[in-house]
């Protein structure tokens, strides 16, 4: 008898061979990722078209049969049997192949585009080439490796989409989520601004545009080829510029207040679609442990202040000193922003502070007082705004944030660390949504009186690393600024203990020490 | 410094120690033999089945004791010596206490059974068990047939564990369906089916005769009272618990099945409290029985005794009666009582509504006589404790409580609702009355 130690489980020997289906449908995606692998290695399909078609339809076809052979011949409910013994969910041997194959791919897609044959001049070779047809198709124009890396991605958020579907059918919350996501990423992160492109001639030019990726996930979107390109398309043009203010400054902090940040990160959002769907089985890795939560609130809001600097900076750099070109000068606009924060700082300091913890408050002072003081020095000493150049400022973010965390990390080490790991220590969009969430929202996840038996299911899949149980047994309703509102802890609860809820602001929160089911005067005497 | 010594580390003894902890500076010490650190009972089957690790089913990290200065002693306390305040260990070493706390829990009950002492013979209670099991019933080479003795919480949890590795489970379960001493006919039968729909062979009024096994020792199958026998590699015994007390036999404190205890918690000895799965009221409270085997009680005596500890004397006195549970795929929970047949009150009336899929079922009970609305049992819809516990504070009558069911729901969002179906149910009910 084996019995094999992996990650301090006490168990290591279940059933976890795959039906002669699932070897099937294996076997049939393969072939697909076949035709692309040997498309990388330059084998040169005829009728690349065809190819194409046939290989996407292997991977997502071989997807949707292998659940579907997982699925459906069990019953409906949670299904995490053996999640901690299969080697590609307990961060074992399979883990880290897919791991380093997809941060290979990563690597290539940003830094290399070359050896996945895409051609600075001439035609396209290998992979590129291959998705050369679709391309003309929908926009006209041969792909590029961002084409390839758009369609594979939402061919991956469909396919792992009707999965994620069928493991959860009994649970409607999940469904419609799904749904959503797959919606999202077909039609307004691909279809729309591919086919949105070929609309664009040598007298109109729109920038690619997902409507759905906004401001500051979608950190390039106020740079000057992109305000220039708007600007110069007439009402279209303009229309789309005051939706991308528009979306941020008003449309997400409405939402937001009336249905938490899920609205975004678990309904509508890519990233998040893609840690929802293909994601999902590495959901319980991410780490709950409270110094993970305390680096994680370091992080994330470091992560918005360079945002905020790097776009104050890169606006700021392209506006004019007169109103000829822009209606907006650089003084003007600096000041907007310096005033902007200050009402927000203020606002939250004045109406909020009491739900500050120590380090939240030491941050906030602190953050805003680098972001003033930078605008002040720049004023007094003429320099750079912000002492480095905006290009500068612009590079290291797309590098060090858009391409190493958002990607390599973000996707690439799904295996290892989890789904959600840029959405939680990375994503700046993520960090504003949190900020309103957990002080201007009325969103929460309740908890059912007594009812929690402390197991634990809740916290462990909890993609975003949340302890959930540490609330639910102490009767606390969750309001965190991370909860995406995905709704599995709901699900998992093995005793109908958590549900999420849009309520009224009045106790949101209300932790209990004494918790319901106990004499009602020893509950009066110490809860209140 | 007054020390605090309690005797296990489970959902009681652990409770009494955090409030204590919360109202005062006393020293604590939480002696277990078990495992070092606290973990959910409850969850032991979720790491067979491979859904948690070990350390998952434990709700603190481990720097928490040492924060909260909670000292952990790993040790089998053999006997209690009362009138020197002292435990001794059964590896040495004594132990002083001002005030000892014992919350030692449950062992698996048995009713004396030829052949229990044979390899693969075991209950499902503690971390030890777990290891047993792992290693009596690691695959279906190992273990291709288990057969599971009583068909309670325990027997349903490690059918639904053993199915996770595709070893055949036969369940002997002495009534006409599962779980009938406790639930009302309809719903053990629903049951029952949802239980056989996930491949156990659920045998009704079948009891086991004996065990036999090899010449090695080990399990090789079963006889029941009706003369078939069953072979099989692992049995499980879960035919209930009892306290966790022979270690006090030769002690001064004062037991019956059970540490018995007042109203306060308090044994006959001073100093010396029980609370949780091992005490016994002296007087049953209301509906209870004087020995209450669940997780939530455990948690409530604890939260009471540690009040009483920390000088604000206060009385074990549990509210609205509640708990809940999963059988495979069906959530079962229920607020104020609901009675089986055997002990239905004889002014409890009840009303069934069961859903076409088979799969939910609610019962509410009532005084017949003044209408009052007494409990609910709710299987596959989620209903929310508070609402329960305000109406049953209120005394209000199953005519509103159907009424106003919806208000009670606690099901995820877009879930589909019942309550209409329900009030229809009850009205058709109604009237042919």
């Amino acid at each position: 008898m084996s019995t094999v130690q992996r990650n301090m489980s006490l168990t290591g020997e279940p059933p976890k061979t795959i039906n002669t289906q699932q070897k099937i449908a294996s076997f049939i995606g393969l072939l697909g990722l076949m035709v692309l692998v040997l498309a990388f290695f330059n084998l040169n399909f005829p009728n690349k078209g065809l190819w194409l078609t046939a290989s996407l339809i292997a991977i997502g076809g071989g997807t949707v049969w292998f659940s579907i052979a997982a699925y459906t011949n069990k019953h409906d409910g949670i299904k995490n049997d053996g999640v901690y013994f299969k080697s590609l969910t307990s961060k074992g041997f399979w883990a880290w192949i897919v791991g380093m194959a997809l941060t290979l791919f990563y690597v290539l897609l940003y830094w290399f585009p070359q050896y996945l044959g895409l051609a600075q001049d001439g035609n396209n070779k290998g992979v590129v080439a291959l998705f050369d047809p679709l391309s003309r198709l929908l926009n006209g124009g041969p792909a590029s490796q961002w084409f390839v890396y758009g369609t594979l991605y939402t061919l991956a958020i469909l396919a792992f989409g009707i999965k994620f579907i069928l493991k959860y059918r009994h649970n409607k919350y999940e469904k419609l989520r799904t749904f959503s996501v797959m919606f999202f990423q077909l039609g307004f992160a691909f279809l729309i601004p591919e086919l949105m492109s070929r609309l664009n001639s040598d007298t109109f030019s729109l920038p690619y545009y997902d409507l759905k990726n906004i401001w500051p996930l979608n950190y390039y979107n106020f740079e000057q080829y992109r305000v220039d390109d708007l600007l110069s398309a007439g009402d279209v043009g303009l229309g789309l510029l005051i939706f991308g203010l528009a979306s941020i400054f008003i449309i997400t902090p409405i939402l937001t207040y009336k249905y938490g940040k899920r609205w975004y990160c678990s309904w509508v959002c890519g990233c998040g679609g893609l840690a929802e769907t293909a994601g999902d089985p590495f959901r319980h890795l991410s780490d709950k442990s409270q110094m993970a939560w305390k680096v994680e609130r370091w992080v994330i809001h470091s992560v918005l202040v360079f945002v905020v600097l790097m776009t104050t900076a890169v606006v700021y750099s392209y506006l004019g000193d007169d109103s000829s070109k822009y209606w907006l000068t650089k003084n003007t606009f600096l000041i907007s922003v310096a005033l902007l924060l200050t009402v927000v700082f203020a606002g939250t300091w004045i109406f909020k502070r009491e739900e500050l913890k120590k380090d939240a408050r030491l941050g906030a002072i602190g953050y805003f007082v680098i972001i003033i003081s930078l605008i002040g020095f720049h004023y007094f000493s003429g320099k750079n705004l912000f002492l480095f150049e905006a290009e500068t400022l612009r590079q290291t973010y797309g590098f060090l944030i858009g391409a190493v965390f958002s990607g390599v990390i973000g996707v690439g080490f799904y295996p290892i660390f989890g789904s959600r790991v840029w959405c939680r220590f990375g994503c700046p969009m993520a960090a504003i949504l949190g900020f309103q969430q957990r002080l201007f929202s009325k969103f929460r996840i309740t908890t059912n009186g007594g009812q929690c038996i402390s197991c634990g299911n809740c916290s462990t899949y909890c993609e975003m690393g949340i302890d959930v149980r540490a609330y639910a047994q102490k009767g606390e309703n969750i309001v965190r600024s991370s909860c995406v509102g995905c709704g599995i802890c709901s699900a998992v609860c093995p005793r109908g203990v958590l549900k999420l809820e849009n309520g009224p602001l009045e106790k949101r929160i209300s932790s209990n020490e004494i918790l319901l089911g106990n004499d009602v005067d020893l509950m009066n005497y110490v809860n209140n | 410094m007054e020390h605090i010594v309690i005797i296990g580390n489970g959902i009681a003894g652990i409770t009494a120690a955090r409030h204590i902890r919360k109202l005062s500076d006393k020293k604590i010490t939480i002696v277990s033999a078990e495992t070092d650190h606290f973990f959910s009972r409850t969850a032991l089957m979720y790491v067979y089945m491979g859904h948690m690790r070990w350390r998952d089913i434990e709700p603190y990290e481990s720097w928490f004791w040492e924060k909260n200065r909670l000292e952990l002693k790993n040790a089998y306390v053999e006997t209690v010596d009362t009138n020197n305040k002292t435990l001794y260990f059964k590896k040495g070493g004594s132990l002083t206490y001002d005030k000892l706390i014992i919350a030692t829990g449950s062992v698996t009950n048995t009713f004396g059974w030829e052949g229990l002492e044979l390899n693969g013979v075991q209950g499902l209670v503690s971390k030890q068990d777990l290891e047993k099991l792992e290693k009596n019933a690691p695959n279906n080479k190992e273990c291709p047939r288990a057969v599971i003795i009583g068909g309670g919480l325990i027997g349903v949890e490690m059918a639904e564990m053993l199915r996770t590795r595709n070893i055949e489970v036969t369940m002997l379960v002495r009534e006409n369906a599962f779980w009938t001493n406790v639930l009302p006919k309809s719903e053990a039968e629903m049951l029952s089916r949802h239980i056989i729909s996930h491949g156990v062979d659920l045998r009704h009024n079948s009891e086991l005769d004996k065990i036999i096994g090899d010449k090695d020792g080990n399990v090789k199958s079963v006889i029941t009272k009706s003369g078939e026998e069953i072979p099989c590699s692992v049995v499980g015994i879960t035919t209930g618990v009892k306290p966790q007390i022979s270690f006090l036999k030769n002690s001064k404190i004062e037991t019956d099945r059970g540490v018995l205890v007042n109203r306060k918690l308090e044994t006959n000895i001073e100093d010396v409290y029980a609370i949780g799965d091992c005490a016994q009221q002296r007087e049953p409270i209301g509906n209870r029985p004087p020995i209450e085997a669940v997780w939530y009680t455990g948690r409530m005596m604890g939260e009471a005794l540690a009040q009483t500890i920390c000088g604000k004397p206060f009385e074990y006195n549990p509210g609205n009666w509640f708990n809940s549970a999963k059988f495979f795929d069906i959530e079962y929970q229920t607020y104020g009582w609901v009675f089986s047949e055997s002990r239905k009150k004889n002014y409890e009336g009840q009303f069934h509504w069961k859903c076409k899929s088979d799969l939910r079922c609610v019962t509410i009970s009532y005084n017949e006589n003044s209408n009052e609305f007494l409990g609910i049992n709710t299987f596959g819809i989620r209903m929310e404790q508070e609402v329960f516990d305000k109406w049953l504070n209120e005394k209000r009558s199953v005519d509103y409580v159907i009424q106003n069911l919806k208000q009670a729901n606690f099901d995820p969002e877009f879930f589909k609702k019942y309550e209409k179906e329900i009030q229809t149910a009850y009205a058709g009910q109604s009237i042919t009355i």
